[in-house]
């Protein structure tokens, strides 16, 4: 085990956390403003994918690709926004939880209607393919590279968004005190689709990025959502700082534990038992580390009491 | 007690359950009853998952978890015995077991304690808290279940022959039906005796007004954690149970589209109304069937169907058809 690996992981494990990030900072400003447990969140990342295989299959254009999740998706997060999800506001949990999961087997299955059940792919372009030379003699992938860059400025916009817009405050001011910003001439509906479609965007984004990686299916999303569910609980929900945190640590403890536990155990195991018993483990361990972190602080590392 | 038009419906339903498989069963009609033992399966585990969401207002998505458990724990037990692969040696020799009393009792205490386990975990927060951690929790026995190659590992485990019980041919799909309709009537008539039984009211109370059970000295979270385990026990049997009858189990069993498919049934009956489930279950065997016929694509429908009641009748098919009385809380 040399140090090259050792880093090559860590990058992997920041490449799914910024990508956790994008999923988890929509759920959590839809949770924060809106109040709402939105499960259909991982259907807009399939949304997304699929816009994007699509787009890439009819132009060849990878960057047309990235702008048709965005815009798919965002189109997909209004239209769900003001068709069902704000009939849901004053509702309780109970009746989100249900209209959002039948939200998925309604996407889940349009999509297998439309696309087939046999996966699509979306491929790399060949300016972003191949390897690139890190400092340190690493060499890395060089889209996943940028896609942790794509991840961190996506992340710094979004800080810079939240702090220091207008649009910002508005979103700031809705999590505080929606009936006051109402009162105050900001239109409040208007906000809700605004903050529902960004969510929904950025998710998008994130199939598009992920299914150039791995295969675009339907069902894709479900998984990811569950991760970005725990990144969200141990963030604290409705902390976008919380998020970013919750994303890395999830990341890169699903990543390193992957990859390292099954090795740990070969110290005192028999390499056969050992791998089986280091992936059962590994697969369990951002769980174990939620219980953890929830047993220390209920509300999540940046949340407030609820 | 004056009989409601629920209550009529109610009978009229465990009725009708009990006459389709039979009247298919005279007809030779083996895959109805099949069908009807599903729906009375999966009708036990909402009766389940109803205690803890309907009595006790604790919204788990993560009911998929004690279900597979109790898939798992059959079979476990009968993947051994039909080897002849001592399950293990010590303290005493044990070999597994195609006995379903067995069996059944294994899945209860296993989910049973994961449901302590859980529970106490899960419970420590609420809300929409409570709602991601169960799920999440539920997901992690998926992946765990999916990476134990031991026991099938995604692939999952069959098993040849439908295990026995004691002076039945479980074989015989008629005599299996029996057995789940008898044991959905024992669970149905416990769920009712605890919804009245002091133990009920309390945990109801506890979901409708957490402080005041507090000064009146009870523990909300001791009331919801005893609600969740014995949810989670009757959900492993029911577990148990639709294993037996596919004679196979799978990290499916596990994952969190079970735990959301549960939840349907109770919310397709209605929430908090005893025979929910048993309406809701026979309900989605029914669309399953029909509807799967017409297209493939049948969730789809059956995705429409959820947001329109969830959206405009939220007292699920009881509550359209008996009123908005409720049979407890």
């Amino acid at each position: 085990m040399t140090y090259i690996l050792v880093l090559e992981q860590i990058l992997n494990g920041l490449q799914l956390g910024v990508m956790l990030f994008l999923m988890a900072a929509g759920l959590t400003l839809v949770f924060g403003v809106m109040g709402l447990i939105n499960l259909a969140h991982g259907a807009l990342y399939m949304v997304g994918a699929f816009a994007a295989a699509a787009v890439a299959g009819w132009t060849g254009s990878f960057l047309l690709a990235l702008m048709a999740s965005l815009a798919a998706a965002a189109a997909a997060g209004a239209l769900m926004e003001l068709v069902v999800i704000r009939r849901l506001y004053r509702r309780d949990h109970l009746d989100q939880v249900l209209a959002t999961f039948a939200l998925i087997l309604i996407f889940s299955e349009g999509t297998r209607w439309l696309f087939g059940s046999f996966p699509l792919f979306l491929d790399v372009p060949s300016y972003l393919s191949g390897p690139v030379s890190l400092p340190g003699g690493i060499e890395y992938p060089l889209y996943r590279l940028t896609i942790i860059l794509i991840g961190l400025a996506i992340a710094v916009g979004l800080f810079l968004l939240i702090a220091r817009t207008r649009i910002g405050i508005q979103i700031r001011a809705g999590e505080a005190d929606r009936e006051m910003i109402a009162a105050l001439g900001v239109d409040i509906s208007r906000l809700y689709t605004l903050v529902f479609a960004l969510g929904a965007a950025l998710a998008g984004l994130a199939g598009a990025l992920v299914g150039a990686i791995q295969s675009v299916q339907v069902g894709m999303g479900e998984p990811v959502l569950i991760l970005a569910f725990v990144v969200i609980v141990i963030g604290g929900i409705g902390s976008i700082k919380g998020a970013l945190a919750g994303a890395l640590l999830v990341g890169m403890t699903d990543t390193l534990g992957g990859v390292f536990l099954p090795r740990l155990f070969t110290l005192f195991m028999e390499p056969a038992s050992a791998a089986s018993a280091g992936a059962s483990l590994a697969s369990m361990l951002i769980y174990i580390l939620m219980a953890a972190i929830l047993l220390v602080r209920p509300s999540g590392l940046y949340g407030g009491s609820t | 007690m004056i009989p409601t038009r629920e209550s009529f419906l109610n009978w009229a339903m465990i009725a009708a359950l009990l006459i389709v498989p039979l009247a298919a069963w005279s007809l030779d009609e083996p895959f109805i009853i099949t069908l009807a033992t599903k729906a009375a399966i999966l009708a036990l585990a909402g009766v389940g998952l109803n205690i803890a969401l309907g009595l006790g207002g604790l919204i788990s998505l993560g009911h998929a978890a004690f279900f597979g458990i109790g898939g798992y724990a059959m079979g476990i037990l009968a993947a051994h015995a039909q080897n002849y692969e001592p399950l293990f040696e010590w303290p005493f020799l044990f070999e597994g077991s195609n006995q379903m009393p067995l069996i059944w009792l294994v899945a209860i205490v296993c989910s049973a304690c994961a449901a302590l386990v859980i529970g106490a975990l899960s419970l420590r927060t609420s809300g929409v808290y409570f709602i991601m951690i169960t799920l999440a929790f539920g997901q992690m026995l998926y992946y765990f279940a999916i990476s134990w190659s031991a026991y099938g590992g995604e692939d999952g485990l069959s098993i040849w022959v439908r295990n026995d019980f004691p002076g039945l041919n479980t074989l015989d799909p008629i005599q299996f039906f029996a057995i789940a309709y008898v044991i959905l009537c024992l669970a149905l008539f416990f769920a009712a005796r605890l919804a009245r039984a002091p133990f009920g009211l309390a945990l109801a109370a506890a979901r409708q007004n957490a402080d005041r059970v507090e000064a009146v000295g009870l523990t909300p979270f001791t009331l919801r954690l005893t609600a969740f385990v014995i949810s989670g026990a009757i959900t492993g049997l029911a577990g148990a149970l639709f294993a037996d009858l596919n004679r196979f189990v799978s990290p499916t069993m596990l994952s969190w589209h079970t735990s959301g498919e549960i939840m349907i049934f109770v919310i397709l009956g209605g929430v908090g109304r005893l025979y929910g489930p048993v309406v809701g279950a026979a309900l989605y065997i029914l669309l399953e069937h029909l509807l799967g016929g017409i297209s493939d694509y049948w969730q789809i429908f059956l995705g429409v169907l959820l947001l329109l009641i969830v959206l405009f009748a939220r007292g699920g098919l009881i509550g359209a058809l008996a009123g908005r009385e409720k049979a407890h809380g």
